[in-house]
Parts: C-alpha cells; structure tokens; sequence
C-alpha cells in the first residue's frame, strides 16, 4: 500500500513536471502563433491591406464621350449616334439556344453568326454580356425591347458609335475613328487602358486623328468593388469623365460639297482658302470614301477596292497629293526676280519660241514663240522663255528663298498627319539629297515650276493666298471654335516682299483671267466686283522627246489616262479687294485652262453667290456653271 | 468524506457532481464556442443560416453529452477504454475499404442520418486507450524498452489508416497526441530522443520518395508541401487558399475591419471560410487584437486543463486530462499555423469554432472524459499493475 502510494506520488510528480515542461513548450508556441499574428497585421499589415484592396476593387475607366464636329455653317460633320444592341447575360436564362432561336424571329441571326456566339457565350464568364447584334434598326431594337420580358437573358442595351452623315464628302478632312491599334496604345502612354476599353474607338485620319486628344476628352473613373470570381458587387466611386470639345471646322459644308460635286469623277483637289484668316473654307479630294465604312469595320473586299484604285481615293491629296506646278509657279519667279532688283515690272525678254543653254534647247509652249513680252504679257499668255531667262540669271538659291516665303517647299502648319511639304530645290538641297552639284538647267525647269519643284493643292493655295492678301505670311487653318469658342486667328506676318511687286504679279494675274490674249480668259466671272484673278498652269508628267516634237507634241486626248498631264489653276477673288483664294488641281486632266480653270471659276461663284448665281456671271458663250440638282434634306437620324 | 470516495462504490451524488465541476473550464469552453456562433453568423453574410442556428444545435447535444459524459464514473471509462479503440480503428478500416470502392478520399461512414469520421473518434479513443496501458503497466517495467512497443503501434496503427485516407493533419494530431501521453506517462527520455531521431529519417525518407514508384505521399501532399514552402510556386492553384488566406488575415491589421465587415471573406476569396480558415475571416474583422484573445482563450482552458490534470490522484485519470488538453491544443496551433502560412494546408479545424459536427461532438466528449477525471479525481481503481 505504501510502496504504491509511493509510486503514485512519483508518477505524479513526474507528471507534474513534464506536464510544466509541455505547457511551456506549448506557450513558447503560441507566442510564435501570436509574433506570426504581429508580423502579418502589424509590421505586413499595410502592404497586405493594399494588396487586399487591389484584389478586390477594380478601378475601371469610363469612356468619355467623343466631341462632335460640325461645320463653319452648323453642318454636323462627326456626330455620336445611338447604336442600338443586344446583349446576352447567360447566367440569366436556363436555355440560351432557346432564347437565341426566339430571337432570330424578331431580328436576323444567320446560322454562321449563331455558331460564333455559341463560342463566345460559352467562354464569356455568365454574368458578363455577350454582344449578340448591334448596330440594330429601330424597330428591330423596339421590337426585342418589347419582348425582352420574355427573352430571358436578353437585354437591349444602348451605346454610342461615330457617324458622319456627310460621309464621301468630308471623308478625308473629317477623318474616321477605329479601334486603337497596339501601337496607338504603347503610344498613348498612360492614356493607353483608356484606349483598351472594348468600344473605345480613336481618331486615325483627318480631323479626327489632328484633334484627337481634344475630341477625346478626359476619361472618368469606377471603383467597383468585385468578388473573387469577379462579379461586381457595388461600386465605391465614380468620378465622371469630360466629355470632348466639340470643334467647329471651318469649312463651309454647302461648299465642300459643290467643290467635291464639280469635280465628279475626275482624280485631284479643290483647297478654298481665306486669305486672312487663313480658314480653309473647303479641301476636297477626289474620288472621296465614306469613312462610316472604318467605324463599322470594312470588309476585306471593299478595302482592297478602295486600296488599289487607280485615283487612290483614300489619299487626301489636297495635303499629301505632291504636284509640279507648273505655271502656276510663274508669279513667284517673277517676285524673285523683282526683289532681287534684277528686272523691273517693264523688263522684257523676245521670245522666239525656245531658249539656248550650252548645248541643250528649252522650249516654249508655244510653237514659234510669243515675241516679246514684258512681265505681265509674260504671266498672262504664260510665256516659258520670259521664266527660262530670268530664272537663268537669277539662280536657284535667290529663287528659292523668295518661294519659301510662299509657302513652297514648307510644310504647311494645318496639322493633319499626311501634310507634305514638297520640294522647293536649291544647290544645297541637292547636294543633300542627290549628292549633285545643281546644273543651269535645272534652274530652267525650276523656272517654270517643273522639275523637282513640287506642291501640294494646299501649298499653291497659300502661295496663292500671301499673292493675294499683298504678301503676309497667312497659315491655313480647319479648327474654327472649340466648345463654341472662337480660336483666335494668328495675326499676320509680313514676308518682306515690296507690295509693288506683290501688285504687279497680282496685275497680272487679272490679266491672265479677264484681258484678252488672257490664258483663261474663257473662265472669267463677269460680274464686277466679284471677278476672279488667276494662273493657269499644265504639269507634264512625261518627258516630250525631241522626235514627238518635231513631229507635233501628242495633244493629251490621245495619250493615255496616266500619262496625260494634270492640270492646275490657281486664282483669287474679287480681282479688285481679294478675300479668297483656291487653287485646283485635276490630276491627268489635260490643260489648266481647260479643265482647271473652270472648276476654280464655278467654286468661286458658288462661293461668292452661295443662294443662286445670277444671270451674267458669267460672259456669253461660256460654258455654264456646274449646278447640283436639289436633294431631299437627309431624314433626321437619331443622333445624339 | 476522503475514505467513502477510496473505498465505497457508492460515490458522490449526482447534484455533488455537478458541483464540483470545474465551472470556470466549462464556461470557458462556452465562451469559445460563442466566438465561433458570432464568427458562423458573420461568413453567413450576417445570418444565422445556414451555420450559426446548425452550430448551435450541434453545440447544445455536445454540451450535454459532455456533461453526462463527465457524470460517468471514470473507472467506466477505462473499463470501455480498449473496446472504444478497437470500434474506432475497425471503423477507421472501414473508411479504408469503403473508400478504396469508392471516391478517392473516403473519410467518413454514413450512419442514418449522422455522417461520421472514425478518425475524429480514434483522436479521443487513443487517448483513452493509451492512458490505460500505462495506468494498467506495471511501474517497474515502463523502464523496459520492450514495453513501450505496444503504445507505439497503438499509435502508428491508426496513424497509418489515416495518412492512407490521406488525411496528414489527423495523421499528425494523433501522433503527437499519443506522444505526448507517453511523454506523460513517464517514458524515459531518451525514447523520445530516440523518436525524433528517426522522424527525422521519415522525414528525409518522404522527401527523396518523391517522384519515386515507393512515394510515401500522394501527389497532392508534396504539393502542398511544396507549396507551403513557396506559395509564389502557384498563385492561382495550390498556393491561392494560403496567399488570399495571408492576405485576407494581415488586411485586417491590429482593430480589424469591423464585425460583419471583412471585405475578402464577404467577397469569396477565402476558400472553406466557415470550416478551416474561419480564423482567417476573425483576423481580417476584429485584427490582431481578435486574434490574440481567442489565442489567449485558447491557452486559458489549455492551462485549466492541464492544472485540473495535475490534481487527478490516479494516473490514467491524468492521461487521460492531458491527452485530451494536448489534442486540443494541436487543433488550434496547427489550424492557426496553417491559415496564417507557418504550416501546410492539411484540414484541421479551429477546435469550437469551425463549422462541423463531428469535430465539435468528438472535442467536447473528450473534455467530458476530462471533466470525468476531474470529478471522480480521487477514486481508486481496483487492481493497478495486473497487466503485463
């Protein structure tokens, strides 16, 4: 009995202490549970409550809505239209095939799209939407919105896409939107997630591509707080967007829409300019494209029609459409002569028809020559062998700085993307880019705006224009007012030509249009006060070799399409106190007197009589003005 | 008084019972309990159903059964001690079989309407059943080495048919809950030297069958494994429950988010918010100072346990105590260590607190059979040192 209590009692000792010793290794483990618990809340708790933010609230851009564009006359150019959708939440409907077959009776569904979606709905994660058809007629999206109580899943939705209801007409100017590209959204920085929400379209020509981040605007911001499987559950802020600036262009739509009109079928451009202010009262190019094709997405056939047509109607070539001159180039030749001191106004030179240079010989347009001709004869009748002696003597380098006071050669400051500068040549040009000495008788060409002189329809018009307006320094412009506002006109710079020269060239050039003997005389604008003063001019694409002159130069009928020459004119209005300026390029047309001239005079009018021209605008026996049969007012679209 | 309580049959009444009961232990045991009702009604989004009301019920049938557990005379208990080990490791056989016919990881039996783990049940039965090996050893032979092969299979046995299932967090709280009652009993010292010189070998031995046709886990288990030691290795897989675990606990920082207010547990990035990782969910809306004051509930009824323990005057009575203290205390230090990344994920409850009836039924008739002890502390058994 006491050997047993003994026992107990050392067993229970035993116990005691090793039951102390766990306890304490017990402790001694949960102070390591209770640092752990230090360490996660305490010293990691902030990066952890971070991290637990970031897990669970999704911050999400919210598109802005895109500035409208509309024309200097309230026009709207680029507008937000309602695009009418439908869309399919699956977790909402127990049989989708069911609902999509109830669907297709109220709008089409063909069985390939069918098939595509059945893809989509099933990767798309349930309580996401799947765009099931957008872009919906009216009374389609009525119809299922009548019905959508008993489509289960299915919800018609509202959203917005660009339209431009002037379409072929301002399709270069105005531009088009699309999807951002990889590239734009490396590009666009931190604006790039922006670019990424699926709808967000961009600006990628024209107007739309010059003022994008102003017709963007700025986006706003979601804090939605969602669950681990990404169902949104609340959201926690919202801070709105600003909306884009609504530009007004400064282009006159009822002209932009004669001038691409008047022009019809052919290929080139029509650039109306204010002498200044610089407005770009129109710019059109031809053919034109209806860029409401790019919004929508082009099919692969349309886009390859449209990329490889002959008359590349997706180039804009009233900025990057690059032509020679020509003629039209004559008026600068001469003020640099003039302000190099090296004629005077009364300066002539005989012109029998072509002009000697070492070996080679340079013709005149005319066979036989003009005779001799002072400065105004020369510009009037267009003389080559007046230009080929004073540009002889007065080099490349004094010509081309005076041109570049013009506009010729300088990128014009309007913005738009696919703007070219074009060439105006000099010795150091050319050894830059040739790596040549300049000949003498490239000065020649260069003195009738052949050779490497080259221009855009826009370049001539602001050559046209600093002629116009007594030799300021006018830029061309297309934004007229943001939000409504004014944007205020630079003010002009002189360009240091005398204004005597600039009034002898400018003579001249009335000289060409209304005086007998005139180049374009049969273009003229009868009315006082509103009559235009001009300059034919006649781009050779091809080279006329010695043989087919002698034989008699080809007459362009007979010549093929490619090969015929463009045909240019420039001119301003009224001749006597000048307001506005256009220049007019029709490529391969033939003759500047006979195809472009008309084309500038028929703007003119209609720019000048924008209601209705009256009788005797025009002299007797002149062809009449082009005039377009009225239309219909387009229906009033939804826009928004 | 002393000398009725020696010698007589008849013990004390049954109001005497519950008189001496040690109170403070079951109101602490209540309290704790309470934490997990308010914890089940959070992760229901602020509602009773479908875990605080169940929860509720399952504790209530525990609570009485604990305490007609704890009237029971504790000479009963060591006289069924044997029988309730081997019904649990013929369940725990059944499972096996059961579960090699059907899913992949079989761990329970349904009987009528109860869905029952043997497993759960061997927790307690080993305890029980190891007490009274060495309570019946006769006191000169525990020095025998020979002696000390019994308990040990009694512990490997169903430690085995548990990794088997695999279940290696049962697996792991039976052995150290066998362990440490032969640590208890008075095995010399240098046994346990001996043991964890060769858990280490085991230990090495399941790393390098890795891969090997002899691999003594299964794929899934050295993952996580693998995992544990690296949770970047898989973010989205295996990793995600201790990665969103980690950051879901360390969010709530020292106040928390508020009660009804943790955002990751409201928004179902916790996996198993109710059942494993409702730790998780208590840090995240009361911080560290929540999770402190359950650990410290924690270890007050771990120390009441043990101090009750202490005084029993008959050794299986303390085993038995002990035992059941220490099994406690490896459900919430493994379940705390694993939600807050220190351990792998191995599917042990939060002891009270998690969602589950047989952990809770199986728990609180251990802490009768403590209880037991406690109140029948001084009787005397009748032969001791017969066996062997």
């Amino acid at each position: 009995m006491a050997m047993r209590r003994y026992r107990n009692e050392h067993d229970r000792s035993v116990f005691s202490r090793r039951s102390l010793v766990l306890f304490g290794a017990q402790g001694a483990l949960a102070t390591a549970l209770g640092a752990r618990m230090y360490q996660l809340q305490i010293i990691e708790g902030e990066k952890y409550a971070a991290r637990a933010d970031r897990a669970r609230i999704r911050p999400s851009l919210l598109a802005p809505v895109r500035g409208q564009i509309i024309s200097r006359d309230g026009k709207p150019l680029a507008v937000n239209r309602h695009n009418y959708k439908v869309v399919l939440y699956r977790e909402e409907t127990e049989d989708i095939e069911g609902t999509l077959d109830q669907l297709s009776a109220l709008i089409p569904l063909p069985p390939l799209r069918r098939k595509a979606l059945a893809e989509e709905i099933r990767r798309t994660r349930a309580f996401l939407p799947v765009v099931i058809a957008e872009n919906l007629k009216w009374d389609e999206f009525a119809e299922v919105n009548a019905n959508a109580p008993a489509l289960a899943g299915i919800s018609p939705e509202l959203g917005l896409t660009r339209h431009y209801p002037e379409a072929d007409f301002t399709g270069h100017l105005v531009g088009y939107v699309a999807s951002a590209s990889e590239r734009d959204v490396e590009r666009a920085g931190k604006d790039g997630s922006l670019l990424k929400l699926p709808g967000m379209r961009i600006g990628k020509s024209g107007v739309e591509r010059v003022e994008e981040i102003a017709l963007r605007g700025k986006a706003g911001l979601s804090r939605v707080e969602k669950d681990a499987h990404g169902r949104p559950m609340q959201e926690l802020e919202r801070r709105e967007g600003t909306p884009g600036e609504d530009l007004t262009l400064t282009v006159d739509m009822d002209l932009q829409k004669y001038a691409m009109q008047r022009m019809g079928e052919e290929s080139g451009a029509v650039v109306v300019m204010d002498i200044y202010d610089g407005d770009v009262l129109a710019m059109a190019s031809t053919p034109g494209f209806d860029p409401n094709g790019f919004v929508l997405g082009l099919s692969q056939k349309d886009w390859l029609s449209l990329r490889d047509n002959e008359k590349k109607p997706l180039n804009n070539k009233a900025v990057s459409g690059l032509y020679p001159p020509g003629s039209t180039f004559k008026m600068v030749v001469a003020m640099a002569a003039l302000e190099a001191g090296l004629i005077g106004p009364g300066h002539s030179v005989y012109c029998g028809g072509h002009i000697e240079l070492g070996s080679h010989r340079f013709h005149c347009w005319k066979r036989g020559g003009h005779g001799t001709v002072n400065l105004h004869e020369g510009i009037k009748q267009s003389c080559d062998v007046y230009f080929y002696d004073i540009a002889k003597r007065l080099g490349i380098d004094r010509l081309a700085e005076t041109a570049r006071k013009f506009g010729v050669g300088v990128l014009p400051e309007i913005g738009l993307v696919d703007a070219k500068a074009g060439t105006m040549p000099d010795t150091a040009w050319k050894r830059a880019y040739k790596n040549e000495a300049w000949y003498p008788g490239e000065t020649l060409h260069a003195g009738i705006g052949q050779g490497y002189v080259t221009g855009s329809p826009l370049q001539l018009a602001v050559m046209t224009a600093r002629i116009a307006n007594g030799g300021f320094e006018v830029h061309p412009r297309l934004v007229r007012a943001r939000n409504g506002d004014r944007v205020k006109t630079r003010s002009l710079r002189g360009t240091g030509i005398d204004k005597a020269h600039v009034e002898a060239v400018k003579r001249a050039m009335y000289g060409v249009v209304n005086e007998s003997g005139g180049t374009a005389r049969r273009s003229r604008i009868a009315m006082p006060g509103y009559e235009m003063a001009g300059k034919t001019g006649t781009a050779q694409v091809r080279r006329i070799t010695t043989a087919e002159r002698a034989a008699g130069v080809f007459k362009n009928e007979d010549l093929p399409w490619e090969r015929r020459d463009h045909a240019l004119f420039v001119a301003f209005a009224p001749a006597d106190d000048p307001r506005y300026a256009i220049s007019v390029i029709v490529e391969h047309g033939g003759g500047g007197s006979k195809v472009a001239a008309p084309i500038a005079r028929d703007v003119l009018l209609k720019l000048q009589f924008p209601k209705e021209i009256p009788e005797g605008a025009i002299p007797q026996g002149a062809a009449p003005v082009f005039t377009v049969e009225k239309e219909d007012e387009e229906d009033g679209s939804e826009d928004a | 008084m002393t000398s009725v309580e020696h010698h007589g049959t008849a013990g004390p009444t049954l109001p005497q019972k519950l008189l001496r009961l040690n109170w403070p232990l079951v109101v602490l045991i209540v309290l704790v309990a309470g934490i997990g009702f308010a914890m089940q009604y959070s992760v229901a989004d602020g509602s009773v159903d479908p875990y605080a009301r169940k929860q509720m019920i399952r504790f209530a049938v525990s609570f009485v059964g604990m305490l007609v557990v704890a009237m029971v005379d504790i000479r009963f208990w060591r006289g069924t001690a044997y029988a309730f080990y081997g019904v649990s490791l013929l369940l725990l056989v059944g499972v096996e079989v059961a579960g090699s016919v059907g899913m992949g990881a079989q761990r329970w039996i349904d009987i009528g309407p109860i869905r029952l783990q043997p497993s759960e049940l061997m927790k307690i039965a080993l305890v029980v059943a190891l007490a009274r090996y060495f309570h019946d050893l006769n006191p000169r032979r525990i020095r025998h080495v020979f002696t000390l092969i019994i308990p040990l299979m009694m512990i490997a046995v169903p430690a085995a048919l548990v990794v088997k299932q695999p279940d290696l967090g049962t697996a792991v709280l039976l052995a150290s809950g066998g362990i440490v009652i032969m640590f208890l009993a008075g095995v010399s010292l240098w046994f346990f030297a001996l043991l964890v010189a060769s858990l280490g070998g085991m230990v090495y031995a399941i790393f390098i069958s890795k891969g090997q046709d002899w691999a003594l886990l299964k794929p899934y288990q050295y993952d996580r494994i693998a995992v544990f030691l690296n949770p970047e290795l898989d973010p989205r897989g295996a990793g995600y429950h201790i990665t969103q675990s980690k950051i879901a606990f360390g969010s709530g920082g020292a106040m928390g988010e508020g009660y009804l207010q943790g955002p990751l547990s409201r928004l179902d990035f916790l996996p198993e918010k109710h059942t494993d990782f409702i730790f998780t969910v208590l840090g995240e809306e009361f911080g560290m100072v929540g999770g402190l004051v359950l650990l410290g509930l924690y270890m007050v009824v771990l120390l009441f346990g043990l101090m009750t323990a202490m005084r029993i005057r008959h050794l299986f009575g303390r085993l038995v105590a002990a035992g059941v203290c220490m099994t406690f205390f490896a459900y919430f230090a493994i379940n705390m260590a694993m939600v807050m990344g220190l351990a792998p994920v191995v599917g042990v409850p939060l002891p009270l607190v998690s969602y589950g009836g047989t952990s809770m039924l199986v728990l609180l008739f251990g802490f009768g059979l403590l209880l037991s002890a406690q109140v029948h502390g001084k009787v005397t058994f009748p032969r001791r040192g017969t066996v062997l």
